[in-house]
């Protein structure tokens, strides 16, 4: 990298330092409290039970099936949403970037569903898939409680998540595609590379960077996915996703020890997805783009 | 905004700040004032649950009034959903918020908040008071540890409603019930409560009330779960659930979708609180006509049903400024007057049992005999402080009922029970 001047490099730290002030406050003693609660034998309705247990909320959560089995679903509602949303938003940033005529609205319509509120946009979802109220049922001509049954419950949230964060993912991918140079684009074609190769040749080799930087975001934002699972289906038929196994442990029966617990888990899940990103399969953050990634 | 106008004084005195300042602190002593004045009339805060009637509004009004300027009662509304209600007083309790004076208690809530010295006990005079010709399981459901802990205000409780077009005679049984509806085919649907909530253990609890079991042990400390009435129970919920005469939506079913699907005329049955009657009359007349109601199905024939008991009642928050006073209002809006009130014009049933032979209630409940009969019999749901955590295991355990094996989750259910008792790991 660059070479290190002290005096610079001081005032590097001294400009971002209240930045970083900012952060430990906000970010690192939560977190840091967190985990220190999680010692603890703590039920808010009887603090003067509260005691030191060590890493026992740990091993009661670990042991439990219904942390494993809500970590599966959040694995499926994550990698569902996700892989649907990289296909489609592809194909949005396409249209985005190519668009000959109202470029501007056909930005601004893409990205109607991402200003929807996420709480209006499950229930609105909810509706839809209704068997009585919805619209879904009569356009299939089916009958089904979708909200019923696991399987059909998953394809409803992952649907709801896919059509609400779409345009988040096709916007950042619209930003990688703008900094493909025209001229190798147009080179290729000169070598005679159709659209289709052109597109899997030249584009998306130069968009691996953008591509995982969002794939990244999506991942890490999918894994903590709450609201769309509370309002749809409250976690029942077998679609609990990590949060929701934290919000009632820590909301409903104000166990503060075993709800911490979850929660430095959850955390720890979503470091080791930034790792495994960041790492595995190199996706780095050039100088424009550094910044903090996920919580 | 003081702050910001002093400091700006301190700085650089100029006139327009200055006179800023001044009249931002004359604002203040002034409103202070107003506050603080001789005839101040300490204002109570209530929170209860959203009334749409307007009549726990009206009750509160009156004793302000009569009350002679001692206190002014302020409605904080609460969601309609129990479960949201205590998420949100519950945390404010634990930090110990003044502005909660009155409280608007669910039934399951008296033993968490009581333990947690979360409400203040009611002196022994006033309890006394409060106890007085209620009917016995509300003042239970404001019980714990021998104390009452609340006036019982308004109750509730589930009956069976039947079509009479398609129903001669009511069926005294659950399994009778089936048998009829399946016998009735495409019009004889039974509507029950089967989503993962609150209602399933309410279900539950009532069947395995109804068969002769009960969720905890006398004392409260550990899971009871009898054998055989608990096996009896579970099957119940399964033949229930597996039944062609129960629609598909059954796993995603609260109160209201029973409702309306009762209301829709596609049922011929249905297990639901008071509120649909007033509702079907309203809203689907010509149902309404051929809506009758019956005592809640039993499990054994010959062995009348106990069917789980809801409601309010009126509690005072341990940290209020006003403690007395609190009490005063508590025991003046849970007296007989405003529970005539209340379910004249909110169709909330009275907890005093002697409203039950009142004219203008028998209107409101014409089946107010066999209401009042169930309420006498009535279950409470398991009482402990950690009511919340047990409902959960329940409910989470038996959903979707129809994939319960009775002999299976007899024993499941009662290791959930006991893990949710001792706060041991996720339920």
């Amino acid at each position: 990298m660059k070479p290190a001047d002290p005096t610079e490099e001081r005032l590097g730290w001294l400009l971002c330092s209240p930045a970083v002030l900012a952060m430990l406050v906000v970010t690192a003693y939560p977190i840091l409290y967190a985990v220190w609660l999680s010692l603890f034998r703590y039920d808010l309705r009887f603090p003067q039970e509260r005691a030191f247990v060590g890493l026992a909320n740990y091993a009661g959560v670990l042991t439990s099936p219904v942390w494993w089995e809500s970590l599966a679903n959040t694995a499926v509602i994550t990698l569902g949403s996700v892989s649907l949303e990289l296909v489609l938003g592809m194909g949005l940033a396409l249209v985005m970037h190519r668009v000959l005529f109202l470029r501007r609205s056909v930005r601004a319509a893409v990205l109607v569903p991402y200003a929807v509120i996420t709480v209006v946009a499950a229930l609105a979802w909810k509706f839809a898939f209704d068997p009585v109220t919805g619209f879904v049922n009569p356009w299939l001509g089916v009958e089904h409680a979708w909200l019923t049954e696991r399987w059909s419950a998953f394809v409803v949230i992952i649907l709801t998540e896919v059509w609400k964060t779409t345009p988040f993912m096709a916007l950042l991918l619209l930003a990688g595609l703008t900094l493909v140079p025209q001229d190798l684009l147009d080179a290729a074609r000169v070598d005679g590379a159709n659209a289709v190769q052109r597109f899997f040749r030249v584009t998306l080799p130069l968009m691996t960077n953008t591509l995982l930087v969002a794939l990244l975001f999506r991942t890490l934002d999918a894994f903590r996915i709450f609201d769309t699972v509370y309002v749809q289906t409250r976690g029942a038929q077998g679609t609990e996703t990590v949060s929701i196994v934290g919000y009632h442990a820590l909301v409903t029966r104000l166990n503060l020890g075993l709800g911490s617990a979850v929660s430095v888990l959850i955390f720890a899940c979503v470091v080791a997805i930034a790792v495994l990103f960041v790492r595995g399969f190199g996706a780095s953050f050039s100088a424009q783009e550094s910044g903090e990634d996920g919580q | 905004m003081i702050g910001t106008g002093t400091t700006a004084r301190a700085r650089r005195p100029r006139p327009a700040s200055q006179s800023l300042a001044m009249l931002l602190l004359a604002l203040i002593v002034g409103l202070g004032g107003c506050d603080g004045g001789a005839p101040a009339v300490p204002a109570l805060n209530w929170y209860v649950f959203d009334e749409p009637s307007g009549a726990f509004a009206e009750a509160a009004r009156r004793c302000a009034e009569q009350s002679d300027g001692a206190y002014r009662v302020v409605l904080q509304p609460l969601p309609a959903d129990a479960d949201r209600q205590r998420e949100q007083l519950v945390r404010r309790l634990a930090a110990g918020d003044s502005a909660i004076d009155l409280i608007g208690m669910d039934v399951i809530w008296t033993p968490e908040l009581a333990a947690a010295g979360w409400i203040l006990p009611w002196p022994q005079d006033l309890a006394q008071r409060a106890r007085a010709g209620r009917i016995q399981a509300t003042v239970d459901s404001a019980s714990w540890e021998d104390r009452l802990w609340a006036a019982p205000f308004t109750t509730n409780t589930q009956l069976l409603w039947y079509r009479t077009d398609r129903v001669t005679t009511p069926p005294a049984t659950w399994d009778a019930m089936i048998r009829q509806a399946e016998a009735l085919g495409a019009d004889g649907s039974i509507q029950a409560q089967g989503a993962r909530y609150e209602g399933l253990t309410v279900l539950f609890v009532s069947l395995l009330a109804s068969a002769g079991g009960s969720v905890l042990n006398a004392d409260g400390s550990e899971p009871a779960l009898p054998e055989e009435p608990t096996r009896r129970a579970l099957a119940v919920m399964r033949r229930l659930a597996r039944s062609p005469a129960t629609p598909p939506g059954l796993a995603g079913a609260r109160e209201d979708q029973a409702r309306l699907a009762f209301e829709a005329g596609g049922a011929a049955f249905m297990v639901n609180y008071t509120y649909v009657w007033p509702s079907a009359r309203a809203n689907a007349p010509a149902v309404a006509r051929h809506m009758h109601w019956a005592r809640w199905p039993a499990v054994a024939p010959g062995r009348p049903s106990r069917v789980a008991i809801g409601g309010i009642n009126l509690g005072v928050g341990a940290y209020t400024e006003h403690p007395e006073l609190a009490l005063r209002a508590a025991a003046c809006i849970a007296g007989a007057e405003h529970q005539r009130l209340a379910a004249r014009r909110g169709g909330l049933p009275p907890t005093t049992a002697a409203l039950y032979d009142d004219p203008a209630v028998r209107e409101t409940f014409p089946f107010a005999d066999l209401l009042r009969a169930t309420l006498q019999d009535a279950v409470q749901r398991p009482r402990t402080p950690l009511y919340n955590d047990v409902s959960l295991a329940i409910n989470r355990t038996l959903h979707p009922m129809a994939n319960i094996d009775p002999e299976r989750d007899a024993a499941r259910l009662r290791e959930a029970v006991a893990r949710a008792l001792h706060s041991r790991g996720l339920l």
